[in-house]
């Protein structure tokens, strides 16, 4: 059984169409990217996937270990291990990260029947990972998210990401806006938590990520569909050529 | 198949207020209304002196000529109150020599409160008075506090033990004629603390008292004092609760401080009076006169309130900055959810040289709820290089509730420098779901954001009350989203 199962996906915003009936199916172990041209609703399947209001789902499943993921709130589906880096990361006024931090890996524990996580832990562990992704120690002091620059946002949710272990990563555009060094620690963190229960969702832009992280399959979303899925060679080929070829086509 | 996608919404019909219960306890009770009479009934079940009857009297015929000066200001609106409605003495029938006479049902009533007060279970370091209705029934730590000079007790003790103390101080921050509800308090007052710190003494325990309404239509008019002496400091803090019932209960507390030179009291407040109920049905009406008065040079004194409970909440904690170099600080948490209603904020008075003040109030507003900041900040004349900084920030979670910032400044000398700054936020349905995509709940997002809203303020509260109050904005806001 597929750890992830999107079976003939339409969903509308403001009964405007976006998705068009997308399948994907993402077995443990895997690392799926979509590519896809501005507007073709990328974004929109990873927040209907995470279970944010506003989407109307009007055919189709997702699958969660074969549970429907549309019976949970969104809180649930996050405690299941769905994990979602945000492509635009909100800004949390007033809520230092470590606090912030510390209520969402306590909140996945009491789900689990864990005890909270004792303090020095806690320090322990963030320290241990922000130096992973060259994050300066006292960032966990600031507010999560405020005055934040693009790259350390996109850092901050591979932070999240890496503290929460979920079984099931979306990462949106979590590549753009990082310089180039940044890219290859981002990368790093993720092929670290690449193992044979956890599977990846990447959406990106640029073949130059997929350098980094391998993915095994490779899909391309036109139109609110999948148009055409390969190997990692598509990402080069679509590099080369762009979307002109499905897009006259659609 | 169609399948609409929506969060589902966490439906709420668990108890909220977990301080509704109602303790089965034969009380004394005066007979309903208002009259000289009933006066002179408190005073003399107090068994009070001539001066204290008088002045008493004085303030209720001045209170009487006021009839129809009941403040209307305030953003606030209630029914009309009626004074005769109501008792305004209610006592446990017992008479409690020590500890081991308090009635076990009232000390289960506390324990229930969290507040232990039995000797052996008191929390470390923290001193504990408790009025239950109109009575003080426990001061804890009373031996220890004695041995350091430092007077703890009901102010109705105090009245007989301290009378020179009482007849100096009593009145002279907010005399009988300040305001209605004052001079209403001044009449039929009941009970409440008296601090007196000697000079020279830093308080090397948390003072705390515990008031709890629980006879139905009973108002409850507690009277706090609290004097620092020259060079000492204390911490003190109260805490507030009442039954649920459908009918308003009325509340009208006066707290005075007098800090002398280079003294410091720091007052906090938790206020968790019951809120009525989600269409506005009981609760409480607190109106509320606190105010100190900085005397001594290079005094200080700090109110920290987190306001979470009440229908209707009035209240104006201030200080008087008159010793050269003294120092007012007001930090303020003020929740109203569903159907409350509040208007709150302070008064700085700057009269000496160099004075400075600093007031930071963060206001959440959810529900149908209407939350008013009030402040005023007067510079006298002499007030020379005095300070002023003043932070409103106003959070709203929902579109129905509302949020408004009444500042008031007015300086009479030029070389004083005010500063105020404004904020209102929204709590999204972005931020929400950002949390809850890491697995928070609603509810457990909400109380984040606000506990982050509301951090400059908490962090002013004693440790051991800091954790609670983060529960206890957390508990007022449940069902206020989604
Ligand atoms: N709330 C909304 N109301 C109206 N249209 C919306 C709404 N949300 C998304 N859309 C539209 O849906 C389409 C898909 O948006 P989506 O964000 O999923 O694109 P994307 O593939 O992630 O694009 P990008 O590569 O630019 O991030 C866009 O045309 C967008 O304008
Ligand atoms: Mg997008």
């Amino acid at each position: 059984m597929a750890l992830l199962e999107i079976k003939n996906l339409h969903v509308s915003v403001a009964d405007k169409k976006i998705l068009n009936g997308v399948s994907l199916s993402l077995s443990a172990g895997e690392v799926h990217a979509i590519m896809g041209p501005n507007g073709t609703g990328k974004s929109t399947l990873s927040n209907v996937i995470a279970g944010r209001a506003g989407y109307e789902v009007t055919e189709g499943e997702v699958l969660l270990d074969g549970k429907d993921v549309f019976a949970m709130a969104a809180d649930e589906r996050a405690r299941a291990g769905i994990f979602l880096a945000f492509q635009y990361p909100v800004e949390i006024p007033g809520v230092t990260t470590s606090n912030f931090l510390k209520t969402a890996i306590n909140a996945k524990r009491r789900s689990e029947g864990k005890p909270e996580i004792d303090a020095m832990e806690f320090l322990k562990l963030v320290r241990a990972k922000t130096k992973v992704l060259g994050m300066p120690d006292d960032m966990i002091k600031r507010a999560l998210n405020v005055g934040f620059s693009g790259g350390e946002k996109k850092r901050a949710e591979v932070l999240q990401m890496t503290l929460l272990e979920p079984r099931v990563a979306i990462l949106d555009e979590t590549d753009s806006g990082l310089d180039i060094d940044a890219l290859k620690v981002v990368s790093d963190g993720v092929n670290a938590l690449r193992s044979p229960d956890r599977a990846f969702l990447i959406i990106t832009h640029y073949q130059r990520l997929l350098d980094y992280i391998v993915p095994d399959h490779v899909h391309v979303l036109v139109g609110g569909k999948v148009v055409e899925s390969g190997g990692k060679e598509l990402a080069l080929q679509l590099e080369a050529e762009g979307y002109a070829r499905y897009l006259s086509a659609a | 198949m169609a399948a609409k996608q929506e969060t589902a919404a966490a439906v709420r019909d668990v108890e909220q207020y977990k301080y509704g219960f109602v303790t089965a306890i034969e009380s004394d009770k005066a007979p309903k209304g208002l009259s000289e009479d009933i006066v002179r009934f408190i005073s003399a079940k107090k068994g009070e002196p001539e001066w204290m009857l008088e002045w008493r009297l004085k303030a209720y015929r001045y209170w009487l000529t006021l009839a129809d000066q009941e403040p209307t200001w305030a953003k606030l609106s209630y029914p009309k109150i009626d004074y005769q409605d109501s008792y305004y003495y209610a006592a446990p029938k017992q008479k409690l020599a020590s500890m081991d006479e308090v009635d076990p049902k009232l000390l289960e009533t506390y324990k229930k409160l969290g507040i232990p007060l039995a000797e052996q279970a008191i929390l470390a370091g923290v001193a504990v008075d408790a009025v239950f209705d109109s009575v003080s029934v426990a001061t804890t730590y009373k031996k220890k506090l004695e041995e350091m000079g430092v007077i703890f007790k009901p102010i109705s003790e105090a009245v007989h033990s301290h009378s020179e103390l009482i007849k100096k101080y009593l009145g002279s921050v907010v005399p009988y004629t300040d305001n209605f509800f004052a001079t209403l308090n001044c009449a039929v007052f009941t009970d409440g603390s008296f601090v007196y710190i000697p000079k020279g003494l830093r308080c090397p325990m948390e003072l705390s008292t515990y008031f709890r309404i629980n006879e139905k239509n009973t108002g409850q008019f507690e009277r706090t004092l609290i004097i620092a002496e020259e060079g000492s400091y204390v911490s003190y803090l109260e805490g507030c609760t009442a039954p649920q019932r459908d009918e308003n209960q009325l509340h009208a507390a006066v707290v005075e401080l007098i800090a002398l030179d280079n003294a410091e009291i720091k007052y906090s407040t938790v206020q968790n009076w019951y809120p009525g109920d989600a269409d506005g049905k009981g609760g409480i009406f607190n109106f509320v006169t606190k105010r100190g008065a900085c005397r001594g040079k290079n005094s200080k004194i700090m109110w920290t309130q987190v306001e979470t409970g009440s229908a209707i909440t009035w209240k104006y904690p201030s200080c008087i900055l008159q010793g050269d170099g003294s120092v007012g600080e007001f930090y303020s948490v003020a929740i109203t959810n569903n159907r409350q209603q509040a208007d709150t904020g302070t008064k700085m008075i700057h009269l000496g040289a160099n004075t400075r003040s600093k007031i930071i109030s963060k206001g959440i507003s959810a529900g149908k709820a209407d939350n008013t900041y009030r402040g005023l900040v007067r510079i006298g004349a002499k007030a020379d290089g005095a300070r002023n900084y003043t932070q409103c920030d106003s959070l709203l979670i929902g579109d129905q509730c509302g949020a408004h910032t009444v500042p008031y400044i007015e300086s009479r000398n030029p070389t004083a420098q005010t500063e105020h700054e404004a904020t209102t936020s929204k709590i999204s349905e972005d931020h929400l779901f950002y949390c809850q995509q890491r697995g928070m709940t609603q509810e457990e997002a909400v109380s984040l954001i606000v506990n982050g809203f509301c951090r400059e303020v908490l962090q002013t509260l004693p440790m051991e009350f800091a954790v609670e109050a983060q529960k206890l904005v957390g508990i007022s806001l449940e069902g206020s989203v989604g």
